[in-house]
């Protein structure tokens, strides 16, 4: 228990940190403050800030211009809303099958070779959860130009180090004696996977998938902006003429297939475990 | 799976009919994607060959502008998530505060980064400042929704015994959900400077400044070897901030 002593020397009784302990800590908080001011005058060393004293004009002036939304226009959202439902779908399944090929031979207790596959493997794994969606998309709309496939793509890509990820930690933390009671019978490896690990990792493969199907369906809602075909490609469309009125609409259409994708995804989780 | 067998078929009926419909309605233009294999290894030959010094001035602002977007965004949206997130935790808050920060919690979280950001940046104009904003609004909706759901599930017994000492509300929450919520509340703060930091690389798709900007104009003008550099780059701090943050919350958690 440490105590410190005054000037006269006498114990002042007990306190809950050392001296030591507390300067660090003070000096801890100095850097931090000192870096956030240092950042903020780097970051806003180009702000022009009569623009942001304009803002609270420029948001009323938008705004009023957002409403009344062209409540019409939705009817010409239907398609758009259909092909952003299938980038999420598709490129999820897509990554499924990838990612769970991939999580077996990353995983330490299946891989085939801790050598050359395992590493590859993860490496595979964290390139792809690098990647923001967007700029999967962007890359893809690049080599595949604009459409709904280079929006699947983008999807899947991000998405196999996502499930990949998740579903390796899973098979990492398998019951072994379970895997070691089939291989006593004289299982296949085949047999082994199929009955002694698959039927294990099985929720946590459904939760994984609904859960990152729903981050998707986000996800591609915007990814048009980047030309991947979409909600997203109705969006950028409008932006670029002006046309808020209908901007309104395909944000409150967003907002309701997000909405949406999350109720489905909680109650299918609940239907699961 | 599923026990009965009509369910069963059913269930493979629909998702058969589904992708069929799904790959029927997809249009793809194959001579388009055909053209796209040569670009792909074009791509990949130039990931290979990255090219650091050509534009190396525009993807040094471009992540410093990220880097300080992060900085700055995650400091003010903790700063700001922390009375949001106790006012949003029904153990602690009156029904009226809970019913304003729950609305202004669910207000951040509805619509994408990418979304905000554009607004900001038609409000606010081109740059980091805009990004700034709207990385602020998304810690602000991701660590106060989070903290508060934290601080519904403490321990009660400990907050009725620093309560029975006689404690006003301010040491109750010093003394009985600070030290119960902290650790966790430093993890959460560590993951999201390594979520902004990616997000602040996708915002500048739309002009709220950072390293998406220097991408997205790299691709526009097909220098692909100038956008494997800025890819590397933004991998490397991803990396970096995911090591980074996993210690943090290895320690605190």
């Amino acid at each position: 228990m440490p105590t410190t002593r005054t000037a006269t020397g006498k114990t002042s009784g007990w306190r809950f940190k050392t001296w030591r302990r507390t300067r660090l800590e003070w000096l801890g908080w100095l850097a931090l403050v000192a870096l956030t001011v240092l950042c903020w005058r780097v970051m806003t060393a180009g702000t022009i800030w009569s623009f942001v004293e304009d803002a609270p004009r420029q948001a009323a002036d938008l705004f009023g211009r957002m409403l009344p939304p062209r409540w019409d226009y939705a009817n010409s959202l239907w398609r758009p809303l259909w092909d952003t439902i299938n980038m999420a779908t598709l490129g999820t399944a897509i990554a499924i099958v990838v990612a769970t090929s991939l999580a077996f031979l990353a995983a330490r207790n299946t891989t085939p070779s801790m050598l050359v596959l395992r590493p590859l493997a993860l490496f595979v794994i964290v390139a792809s959860r690098s990647v923001n969606a967007l700029v999967w998309g962007l890359l893809l709309v690049a080599v595949l130009g604009p459409g709904v496939l280079a929006g699947i793509i983008a999807i899947a890509l991000r998405s196999i180090g996502f499930i990949g990820k998740l579903l390796y930690e899973a098979i990492e933390e398998i019951d072994e004696m379970q895997v070691e009671a089939i291989r006593a019978t004289g299982a296949s490896p085949a047999q082994v996977i199929t009955y002694g690990i698959v039927p294990q990792i099985l929720p946590a493969f459904a939760t994984i998938s609904v859960f990152r199907w729903d981050i998707n369906i986000r996800e591609s809602t915007v990814l048009g902006l980047v030309g991947a075909g979409g909600l997203g490609l109705a969006l950028e469309t409008s932006l670029n003429t002006l046309a808020w009125p209908q901007v309104s609409v395909i944000l409150l259409m967003i907002l309701a297939t997000v909405v949406f994708s999350e109720w489905l995804t909680a109650k299918v989780r609940k239907g699961i475990l | 799976m599923i026990e009965s067998p009509l369910v069963r078929w059913a269930a493979l009926l629909g998702i058969a009919s589904y992708l069929a419909l799904a790959f029927a309605t997809i249009d793809v233009n194959w001579t388009r994607v055909s053209e796209g294999v040569v670009r792909a290894a074009r791509l990949f030959e130039s990931f290979i060959s990255p090219n650091f010094t050509s534009r190396w001035s525009d993807i040094q602002q471009g992540t410093i502008e990220s880097l300080t977007m992060t900085v700055t965004a995650t400091v003010a949206g903790v700063l700001l998530a922390v009375p949001i997130g106790l006012g949003a935790a029904r153990n602690l808050a009156p029904w009226w505060v809970y019913g304003i920060c729950r609305g202004v919690i669910a207000a951040s979280r509805a619509l994408q980064d990418i979304i905000v950001a554009i607004f900001f940046v038609a409000m606010f104009g081109f740059g980091p400042f805009a990004g700034f904003l709207t990385l602020t609004v998304s810690t602000i909706g991701f660590l106060s929704k989070l903290l508060a759901d934290d601080i519904e599930e403490i321990d009660p017994g400990q907050v009725e015994a620093i309560r029975a000492t006689g404690a006003g509300f301010w040491q109750v929450i010093d003394f009985a959900v600070a030290s119960q919520v902290i650790p966790r509340l430093i993890g959460l703060t560590a993951y999201k400077v390594d979520i902004n930091f990616r997000e602040s690389s996708v915002i500048g798709i739309v002009g709220a400044g950072g390293i998406g900007a220097t991408l997205n104009t790299a691709l526009d003008r097909y220098e692909f070897d100038t956008a494997g550099a800025i890819l590397l780059i933004i991998i490397g701090i991803v990396m970096a901030c995911e090591y980074g943050a996993g210690a943090i919350r290895k320690r605190f958690a």
